[in-house]
């Protein structure tokens, strides 16, 4: 059912759409974007002026768009998702060319005021396009192979790019997001088992394949995949962030060894403390019952953004805040695994926390359009 | 686009039913996460945090302070003197080219030190002090200081260094300490953790060395915060080291520095010993070398000047130099044939100047021969003959196992390097060594300390003090550990018959007092300090007959390499000895000439406690005397300025 189609008169409008905005949401973010702050002060040893001002600058700026975002019909925003697919993927074109180098990898375009990575914008114009697709899309076509390819082509053609950069994470992220919308979308099941265990055939394939006469990759990729999957063998190499990173989770215990009192972070034993590695700090100094409350504000998250897509009944932005809340899970819980050692080092951040201007503002946009979608519900 | 009802609520519901699956897994995922994160950080915390620490503190050595080293009265032979060093810390220098290029205009800068390290300062952490220059003045530390604020990253350090304000007067006892070497290191089975502290100061030779366990101490340590790149954060706590044991040498340094002085130039050494305790007064070696300069780091054309020197300053030649003992040996040879009751004092025998054994004729240095000679005659005046006589009667090994009695032959306990063993051959040894038979051209030679005989200057003068005294006197170098007072060097009865004891006593008198005596010319006529001693003059060349029919070529006209050597062993005063001297004067000539006119120097010495007066010595020497007691003072550090340290 489309907008068009019933009325919006229970719709509030003016300057009164502000008492409609989910507030707990709000809040929710703010607060993790404090205990962002309260880390960035910690790990720079106590000094707003290094990461935690200019964090919370962002933060502000941020927050002023997601409530502009809010402000503007969730109509808009559908009609918005093509074009805004559009520059996301010129842009990351552009990054081929006039991308800053930065580590290692190339993955910023340098605006003058500040370095914006593509790569972000596109998570959420991915969710947003799918999702306009979808609601354009009539529902008994949802599962025809014709009308399943096409998405699947908007969700590679990203991926594919940002691989490029390299960016596996992001690439990661891309794909994974992109199922979930399609997924939630209502896209036959079976395609999904198909590609799952297509993947799952080719890397056993792959693995299988490994010292005998008919190997699929060389012996030096084979390597490389096996420091990727264990960094433990290479403790001083790749290992080393890891180990670290474990060392200081686990060093915090119950209750953490105090704020600012982290030795490991504090003492540069962390990698990207500022950056992907922030969680670790955080459960060095506030503990467990650190780690675990912050877990318990990302489930809250997901849980109003979940409850305002089940509230309304327009297609797109039921789709536009099932796949943000999937996106979002998905940063914390591949930084959390990461960090953690259950998954491979790849660079995801923390969202809202992790120092970084592309990604904060890209996501509280994202919850700007939660936000409106909330405001603008038929009801 | 007209849109089927049915249809979208349908895939309302579909949606709906896939969001619960959804959430389902995400909240599965979170509900796994947290377990990771308790079993990480309540089971596994303990082992965590023990990592934690491991990687956060860092256990830092403090070296300690090196024990000193002090004569018998307590003047300071080796100490710790501070020592100021330059360094450059890269981080805070900014560009250091430019802050080096400053401080050389301001300073004198050694080349190769300053390559040495800028090429560290490349490879190590920005924050790591690296030394651009070591040993530097104050004045260069005060301009330094000045300058400061134009020289980022510079900066004076101040450390211990050891420092021998004697100079070269103990060089070759106490020697010199020196960075631990990858030598040193590979020389020692589980090396003291100090030593792998970059330019840790190590005992390379002498006491120094041989006492480097004592002198060392015990590390501190110091516990620090480091971070990831090494930086020291702070301190947590602080052991301090135990102080190396401060040793006191039995070496009177007065009389040390006298006789380093009245040696000279010559290559000579001179030991001497009081002849009771079996402390040893001095120990000297000439020509000697600065220790100082090793401690430095000596440079290749320094090094090459020593090595080259034809006299050998680098040679201890007081314990580690071995001569043939020459006359000296004669009172062994004569108390083997006493104790073995071969011969009476009053027993002649007559000397032509030559003996004939099994076809090989032996000489006596004189020519003309001695005449009839006895006991005390044969020693006073040196007859060889004599000896080769009484050799033949009672044979080598005898003679062999009394030399071993007063102490030639074995290796004195002396914490000092490369002390020598010597040797008093016998049958055996020959047999075991060369293969070859004893024969008696042998013991001929052996009896008036030539052939294989080698000794010692300390050996002589400890066999000097046993003569004196009959008893099995020990030498002893070092006079306390740490305070501890070690064992005295006394030694028990001998078990000599003190008749022949006496007759040797009388002959040794003789020779130094009697007007026919080989070292009457150096008597003390001083009656309470008279001196009994026997010169000795060995051979380093083979006379041969064609020679002799020509005439022996003299010393003098000999190059200085094949010129005899002077020995001279002597122990004063006569009645009641107190020390035991012995002189080699390497190739000097005679021993009447020129080893035992620096005796009587040393015995007046050490008696008078100073500069003796001229009246100790016979009226036609004492002109010369004065003359050489001005010359003296005026070359002897110990003279002028720690002089009082023996008062």
């Amino acid at each position: 059912m489309s907008y068009l189609e019933y009325s919006v008169k229970s719709v509030p409008t003016g300057p009164r759409k502000i008492l409609y905005l989910n507030w707990p949401l709000v809040l929710l973010v703010t607060a993790v974007a404090c205990v962002g702050f309260l880390m960035l002060y910690s790990v720079a040893g106590g000094s707003f002026g290094r990461w935690a001002e200019p964090q919370g600058k962002r933060f502000a700026l941020g927050f002023a768009l997601m409530f502009m975002v809010a402000m503007i019909p969730i109509w808009f925003w559908r009609s918005m998702s093509a074009i805004a697919y559009s520059v996301s993927v010129i842009l990351l074109l552009l990054v081929e060319f006039v991308g800053v180098v930065g580590m290692g990898a190339q993955r910023w375009i340098d605006l003058g005021f500040m370095r914006l990575q593509p790569s972000e914008l596109m998570k959420v114009a991915l969710v947003m396009m799918l999702a306009a697709y979808y609601d354009w899309l009539p529902a008994r076509r949802t599962s025809h192979p014709v009308w399943v390819l096409v998405p699947v082509v908007m969700i590679l053609f990203p991926t594919f790019m940002v691989l490029r950069q390299p960016d596996l994470g992001t690439a990661l992220l891309l794909m994974t997001a992109g199922g979930g919308v399609m997924f939630l979308a209502g896209v036959h099941w079976a395609y999904f088992v198909a590609v799952i265990g297509a993947g799952v055939g080719l890397v056993t394939a792959v693995f299988q394949s490994r010292g005998t006469s008919w190997q699929l990759l060389e012996d030096y990729q084979f390597r490389r995949i096996d420091t990727f999957l264990d960094p433990a063998s290479d403790p001083l190499g790749a290992g080393y962030h890891i180990t670290q990173s474990k060392i200081a989770l686990g060093s915090g215990g119950w209750t953490g060894r105090g704020f600012m009192q982290g030795t490991q972070s504090r003492l540069n034993f962390l990698p990207e403390k500022h950056t992907d590695f922030i969680f670790t700090t955080l459960a060095e100094e506030l503990g467990f019952i650190g780690g675990f409350s912050l877990l318990v504000l990302y489930a809250l998250i997901i849980v109003f953004c979940v409850v305002t897509a089940l509230s309304t009944r327009d297609r797109f932005a039921q789709l536009l805040t099932l796949g943000l809340a999937v996106n979002f899970f998905l940063y914390f819980a591949v930084n959390m695994s990461m960090v953690m050692g259950l998954a491979p080092v790849v660079g995801v951040p923390l969202p809202l926390v992790s120092y970084g201007g592309s990604a904060m503002l890209v996501l509280l946009i994202a919850f700007g359009l939660v936000q409106s979608a909330h405001v603008h519900r038929p009801r | 686009m007209k849109r089927n009802i049915r249809d979208t609520e349908t895939a309302q519901r579909l949606t709906t039913r896939r969001a619960v699956i959804v959430g389902g897994m995400m909240a599965g995922f979170m509900g796994l996460l947290s377990l990771r994160m308790r079993h990480l950080q309540v089971e596994q915390a303990d082992q965590f945090r023990l990592l934690a620490e491991e990687n956060r503190i860092n256990i830092r050595l403090i070296p300690p302070a090196r024990g000193e080293i002090y004569d018998r009265n307590g003047a300071v032979i080796a100490r710790n003197s501070p020592s100021y060093r330059i360094v450059i810390v890269r981080e805070d220098a900014g560009d250091v080219d430019k802050v080096v290029g400053r401080l050389s205009r301001l300073i004198e800068l050694d080349d190769e030190q300053l390559n040495r390290a800028i090429t560290e300062m490349r490879r190590s952490p920005p924050f790591l002090p690296v030394t651009v220059a070591e040993q530097v003045s104050w004045d260069a530390v005060s301009i330094v200081a000045v300058n400061a604020p134009t020289l980022p990253g510079v900066v004076p350090e101040v450390g211990l260094t050891r420092a021998y304000p004697l100079g070269s007067d103990f060089a070759h006892v106490v020697g010199y300490v020196g960075p631990v070497s990858d030598f040193d290191l590979s020389q020692l089975e589980e090396p003291d953790q100090l030593l792998r502290i970059p330019r840790f100061q190590i005992g390379k030779v002498g006491v120094e060395a041989r006492l480097e366990d004592s002198l060392r101490g015990k590390a501190g340590t110091r516990r620090v915060e480091v971070n990831a790149a090494g930086r020291v954060m702070r301190e947590l706590d602080r052991r301090e080291g135990e102080p190396g044991a401060d040793l006191q040498l039995t070496i009177d340094a007065a009389l040390q520095g006298y006789i380093q002085a009245r040696l000279g130039a010559e290559s000579a050494s001179a030991v001497v010993m009081d002849v009771e305790s079996g402390d040893l007064l001095a120990i000297a070696s000439s020509p000697s070398y600065d220790p100082n300069l090793f401690v430095r780091g000596i440079s290749v054309a320094d090094y090459r000047e020593l090595t080259d020197n034809k006299y050998r300053p680098l040679a201890s030649k007081s314990v580690q130099g071995l001569y043939p003992p020459g006359s000296t040996f004669k009172m062994i040879t004569a108390m083997a044939a006493l104790e073995e009751g071969l011969i009476g004092p009053d027993e002649t025998v007559f000397c032509p100047g030559h003996l004939e054994v099994s076809g090989r004729r032996f000489h006596c240095w004189k020519r003309s021969g001695h005449g009839r000679v006895n006991l005390e005659t044969s020693i006073s005046e040196s007859c060889d003959v004599y000896y080769y006589d009484l050799a033949l009667k009672v044979g080598q090994d005898k003679i062999a196992e009394m030399a071993q009695r007063f102490g030639l032959g074995i290796r004195h306990d002396l914490p000092m390097s490369a002390v020598a063993a010597g040797l008093t051959p016998d049958r055996a040894w020959k047999r075991r060594v060369h293969g070859q038979d004893w024969l008696v051209g042998d013991t001929v030679n052996a009896s008036i300390g030539q052939g294989f005989m080698l000794a010692s200057p300390l050996q002589l003068a400890v066999m000097t003090a046993r003569l004196a005294t009959g008893r099995a006197v020990r030498p002893r170098l070092i006079k306390s550990v740490d305070g501890i007072e070690t064992h005295s060097g006394a030694g028990e009865d001998m078990g000599l018959n003190p008749v022949n004891l006496r007759k040797m006593h009388d002959a040794m008198f003789a020779a130094t007092n009697d007007r026919r005596g080989t070292a009457y010319g150096s008597r003390i006529i001083e009656d309470a300090y008279r001196m009994s001693g026997k010169t000795g003059t060995s051979q380093v060349r083979n006379i041969t007959a064609a020679e002799r029919a020509t005439g022996v070529i003299r010393n003098e006209d000999l190059p200085w390499e094949r010129r005899d050597h002077a020995l001279y062993v002597s122990y004063a005063p006569a009645e009641a000895p107190q020390i035991a001297v012995s002189i080699i004067v390497e190739h000097g000539g005679g021993g009447s000439a020129a080893a035992a006119p620096i005796a009587r120097d040393i015995v007046l010495q050490a008696l008078y406690k100073g500069p003796p007066p001229l009246e100790a010595y016979p009226a036609k020497d004492r002109e010369r005397i004065r003359d050489q007691q001005e010359r003296l003072q005026a070359v002897q550090p110990m003279a002028n300025t720690e002089g009082s340290g023996r008062a």
